[in-house]
């Protein structure tokens, strides 16, 4: 991977606002002054891990079989879906060897996490958690059940959409990126406050995964497809030195 | 009129994928350690330098305060710093005795600090031949954040070199420099330690970068 000079300068009008009031505890956690850019970014900021020597287990993109139940091993109860998609840049040039993680609740809306307390039970054969590096052409996938929606302490009847975190690293700590994917159809997206953090529509779209019957599995998982559009690289033509 | 060969530069790009907070749960994706799921083989987290690193081992430890002056206890931080001679290690193994990235959280119990284990990092040449103080790049992740915020860690024991530091010196407002300044304590077992609170909003509020 050779260092870019730079990065396609963010839209942060765009991406979310840190002060976005309808996302209650985005009011106390945003920063009230101005954000300082730095003009001539450095190496500091336009290199970032590369994570091909990571040591992979052979389930760490398989959800349906990274967690057993000891006592009584089996499979996840839920939709089973293979999630799957390209990572480019906003070039469109593919991103190799990145590394992409994601998390997310059970079928029934509850996290494998010592802080969530909802009364949906825990699956005892499902954790929650997957990795992967993209292939040579930039695609991810990663095979697992279809999350629920779940209520949360924000309104009184908020519920967030069905959604996957992800994150992914990109050439550098510039294009670090974390973001959730919803699914296509559900009407709970356009009335989460979570979601409602951006302004503009289109940016909803690229959360978005999209049903794709073409990659799915007869009689075994259907497919969902997310791409993720991280900062373009740039090389500079003319430097002052 | 448009210009018939003008288009603005947003559609000639597609867009970057907007990002989206964390949430509550980042630990079992990120932290698994924290979130109390099983540990897979290797894992990505808060040791970056194993005993044969070369240079001075240090601990950098702080909190993450709210703009009430609570503790946010569920924050996930990663580092990326240059190795003690000024270079990036940029190929993640866990078994070179230095790796560049690492990752820390703040927990729900006790103090609710966060740690790294790793080297005190070397100055860094830029580009323009000028050089930036040593310092540790953190971007932070927690429910209630919309997008990473982006800070470095600077030592306050290398007072002259903050000073001359072309990426300090572009703050404005020289208190507010500061926020960014690690101060040094006595840790345990002869390591020193270096601590920085990082406050998300209002009186002493840490610096914030876009790059």
């Amino acid at each position: 991977m050779t260092t870019p000079r730079r990065f396609v300068e963010r839209d942060r009008n765009w991406h979310p606002p840190a002060y976005a009031p309808g996302y209650k505890t985005s009011i106390p956690r945003s920063p009230n002054q101005a954000l300082v850019s730095l003009q001539n970014p450095s190496i500091s900021e336009l290199s970032g891990p590369d994570f091909r020597k990571l040591r992979m287990g052979p389930h760490d993109n398989d959800l349906l079989m990274n967690f057993r139940d000891e006592a009584s091993p089996g499979l996840p109860v839920g939709e089973r879906i293979i999630l799957f998609g390209r990572v480019v840049d906003q070039f469109g040039k593919p991103v190799p060897h990145t590394l992409v993680e994601m998390w997310q609740a059970n079928a029934g809306g509850r996290y494998r996490h010592g802080k969530d307390r909802y009364l949906a039970p825990l699956d005892p054969n499902f954790g929650g958690v997957g990795r992967c590096l993209t292939d040579d052409d930039g695609w991810y996938r990663f095979r697992t059940i279809k999350p629920g929606p779940y209520p949360w302490p924000n309104g009184i009847n908020t519920w967030r959409p069905a959604h996957i975190h992800v994150s992914v690293m990109g050439p550098a700590i510039s294009t670090r990126l974390i973001t959730q994917m919803y699914f296509e159809g559900d009407p709970l997206i356009p009335i989460c406050p979570i979601v409602q953090t951006l302004k503009d529509s289109e940016a909803v779209q690229t959360m978005i995964g999209r049903l794709d019957m073409a990659r799915s599995r007869p009689m075994d998982a259907l497919a969902w497809r997310f791409d993720l559009v991280v900062r373009g690289a740039l090389q500079t033509y003319f430097e002052n030195q | 009129m448009e210009q018939p060969n003008f288009k603005p530069t947003a559609e000639l790009m597609l867009r970057e994928t907007a990002s989206q907070t964390a949430g509550p749960y980042v630990h079992i994706g990120l932290a698994l350690d924290v979130a109390g799921l099983p540990e897979r083989d290797e894992e990505i987290w808060n040791r970056m330098a194993g005993e044969d690193a070369e240079g001075e081992r240090i601990e950098v430890v702080g909190r993450v305060i709210d703009g009430n002056g609570d503790l946010v206890r569920d924050a996930l931080l990663e580092a990326w710093q240059a190795d003690s001679r000024g270079n990036y290690q940029a190929g993640f193994d866990l078994k070179a005795p230095f790796n560049s990235f690492g990752r820390t959280a703040t927990t729900a119990a006790g103090d609710s600090e966060w740690v790294l284990h790793t080297i005190k990092p070397g100055s860094i040449t830029a580009e323009d031949g000028r050089v930036m103080a040593p310092h540790i790049t953190l971007s932070l992740f927690a429910r209630g954040v919309n997008i990473q915020l982006q800070t470095r860690l600077y030592f306050e024991d290398e007072a002259a070199a903050n000073d001359q530091c072309p990426v300090l010196n572009a703050i404005e407002s020289p208190p507010r420099r500061q926020t960014l300044i690690a101060r040094k304590e006595s840790g345990e077992a002869g390591i020193p330690r270096y601590r920085l609170d990082i406050v998300l909003q209002g009186d002493g509020e840490t610096v914030f970068f876009d790059y």
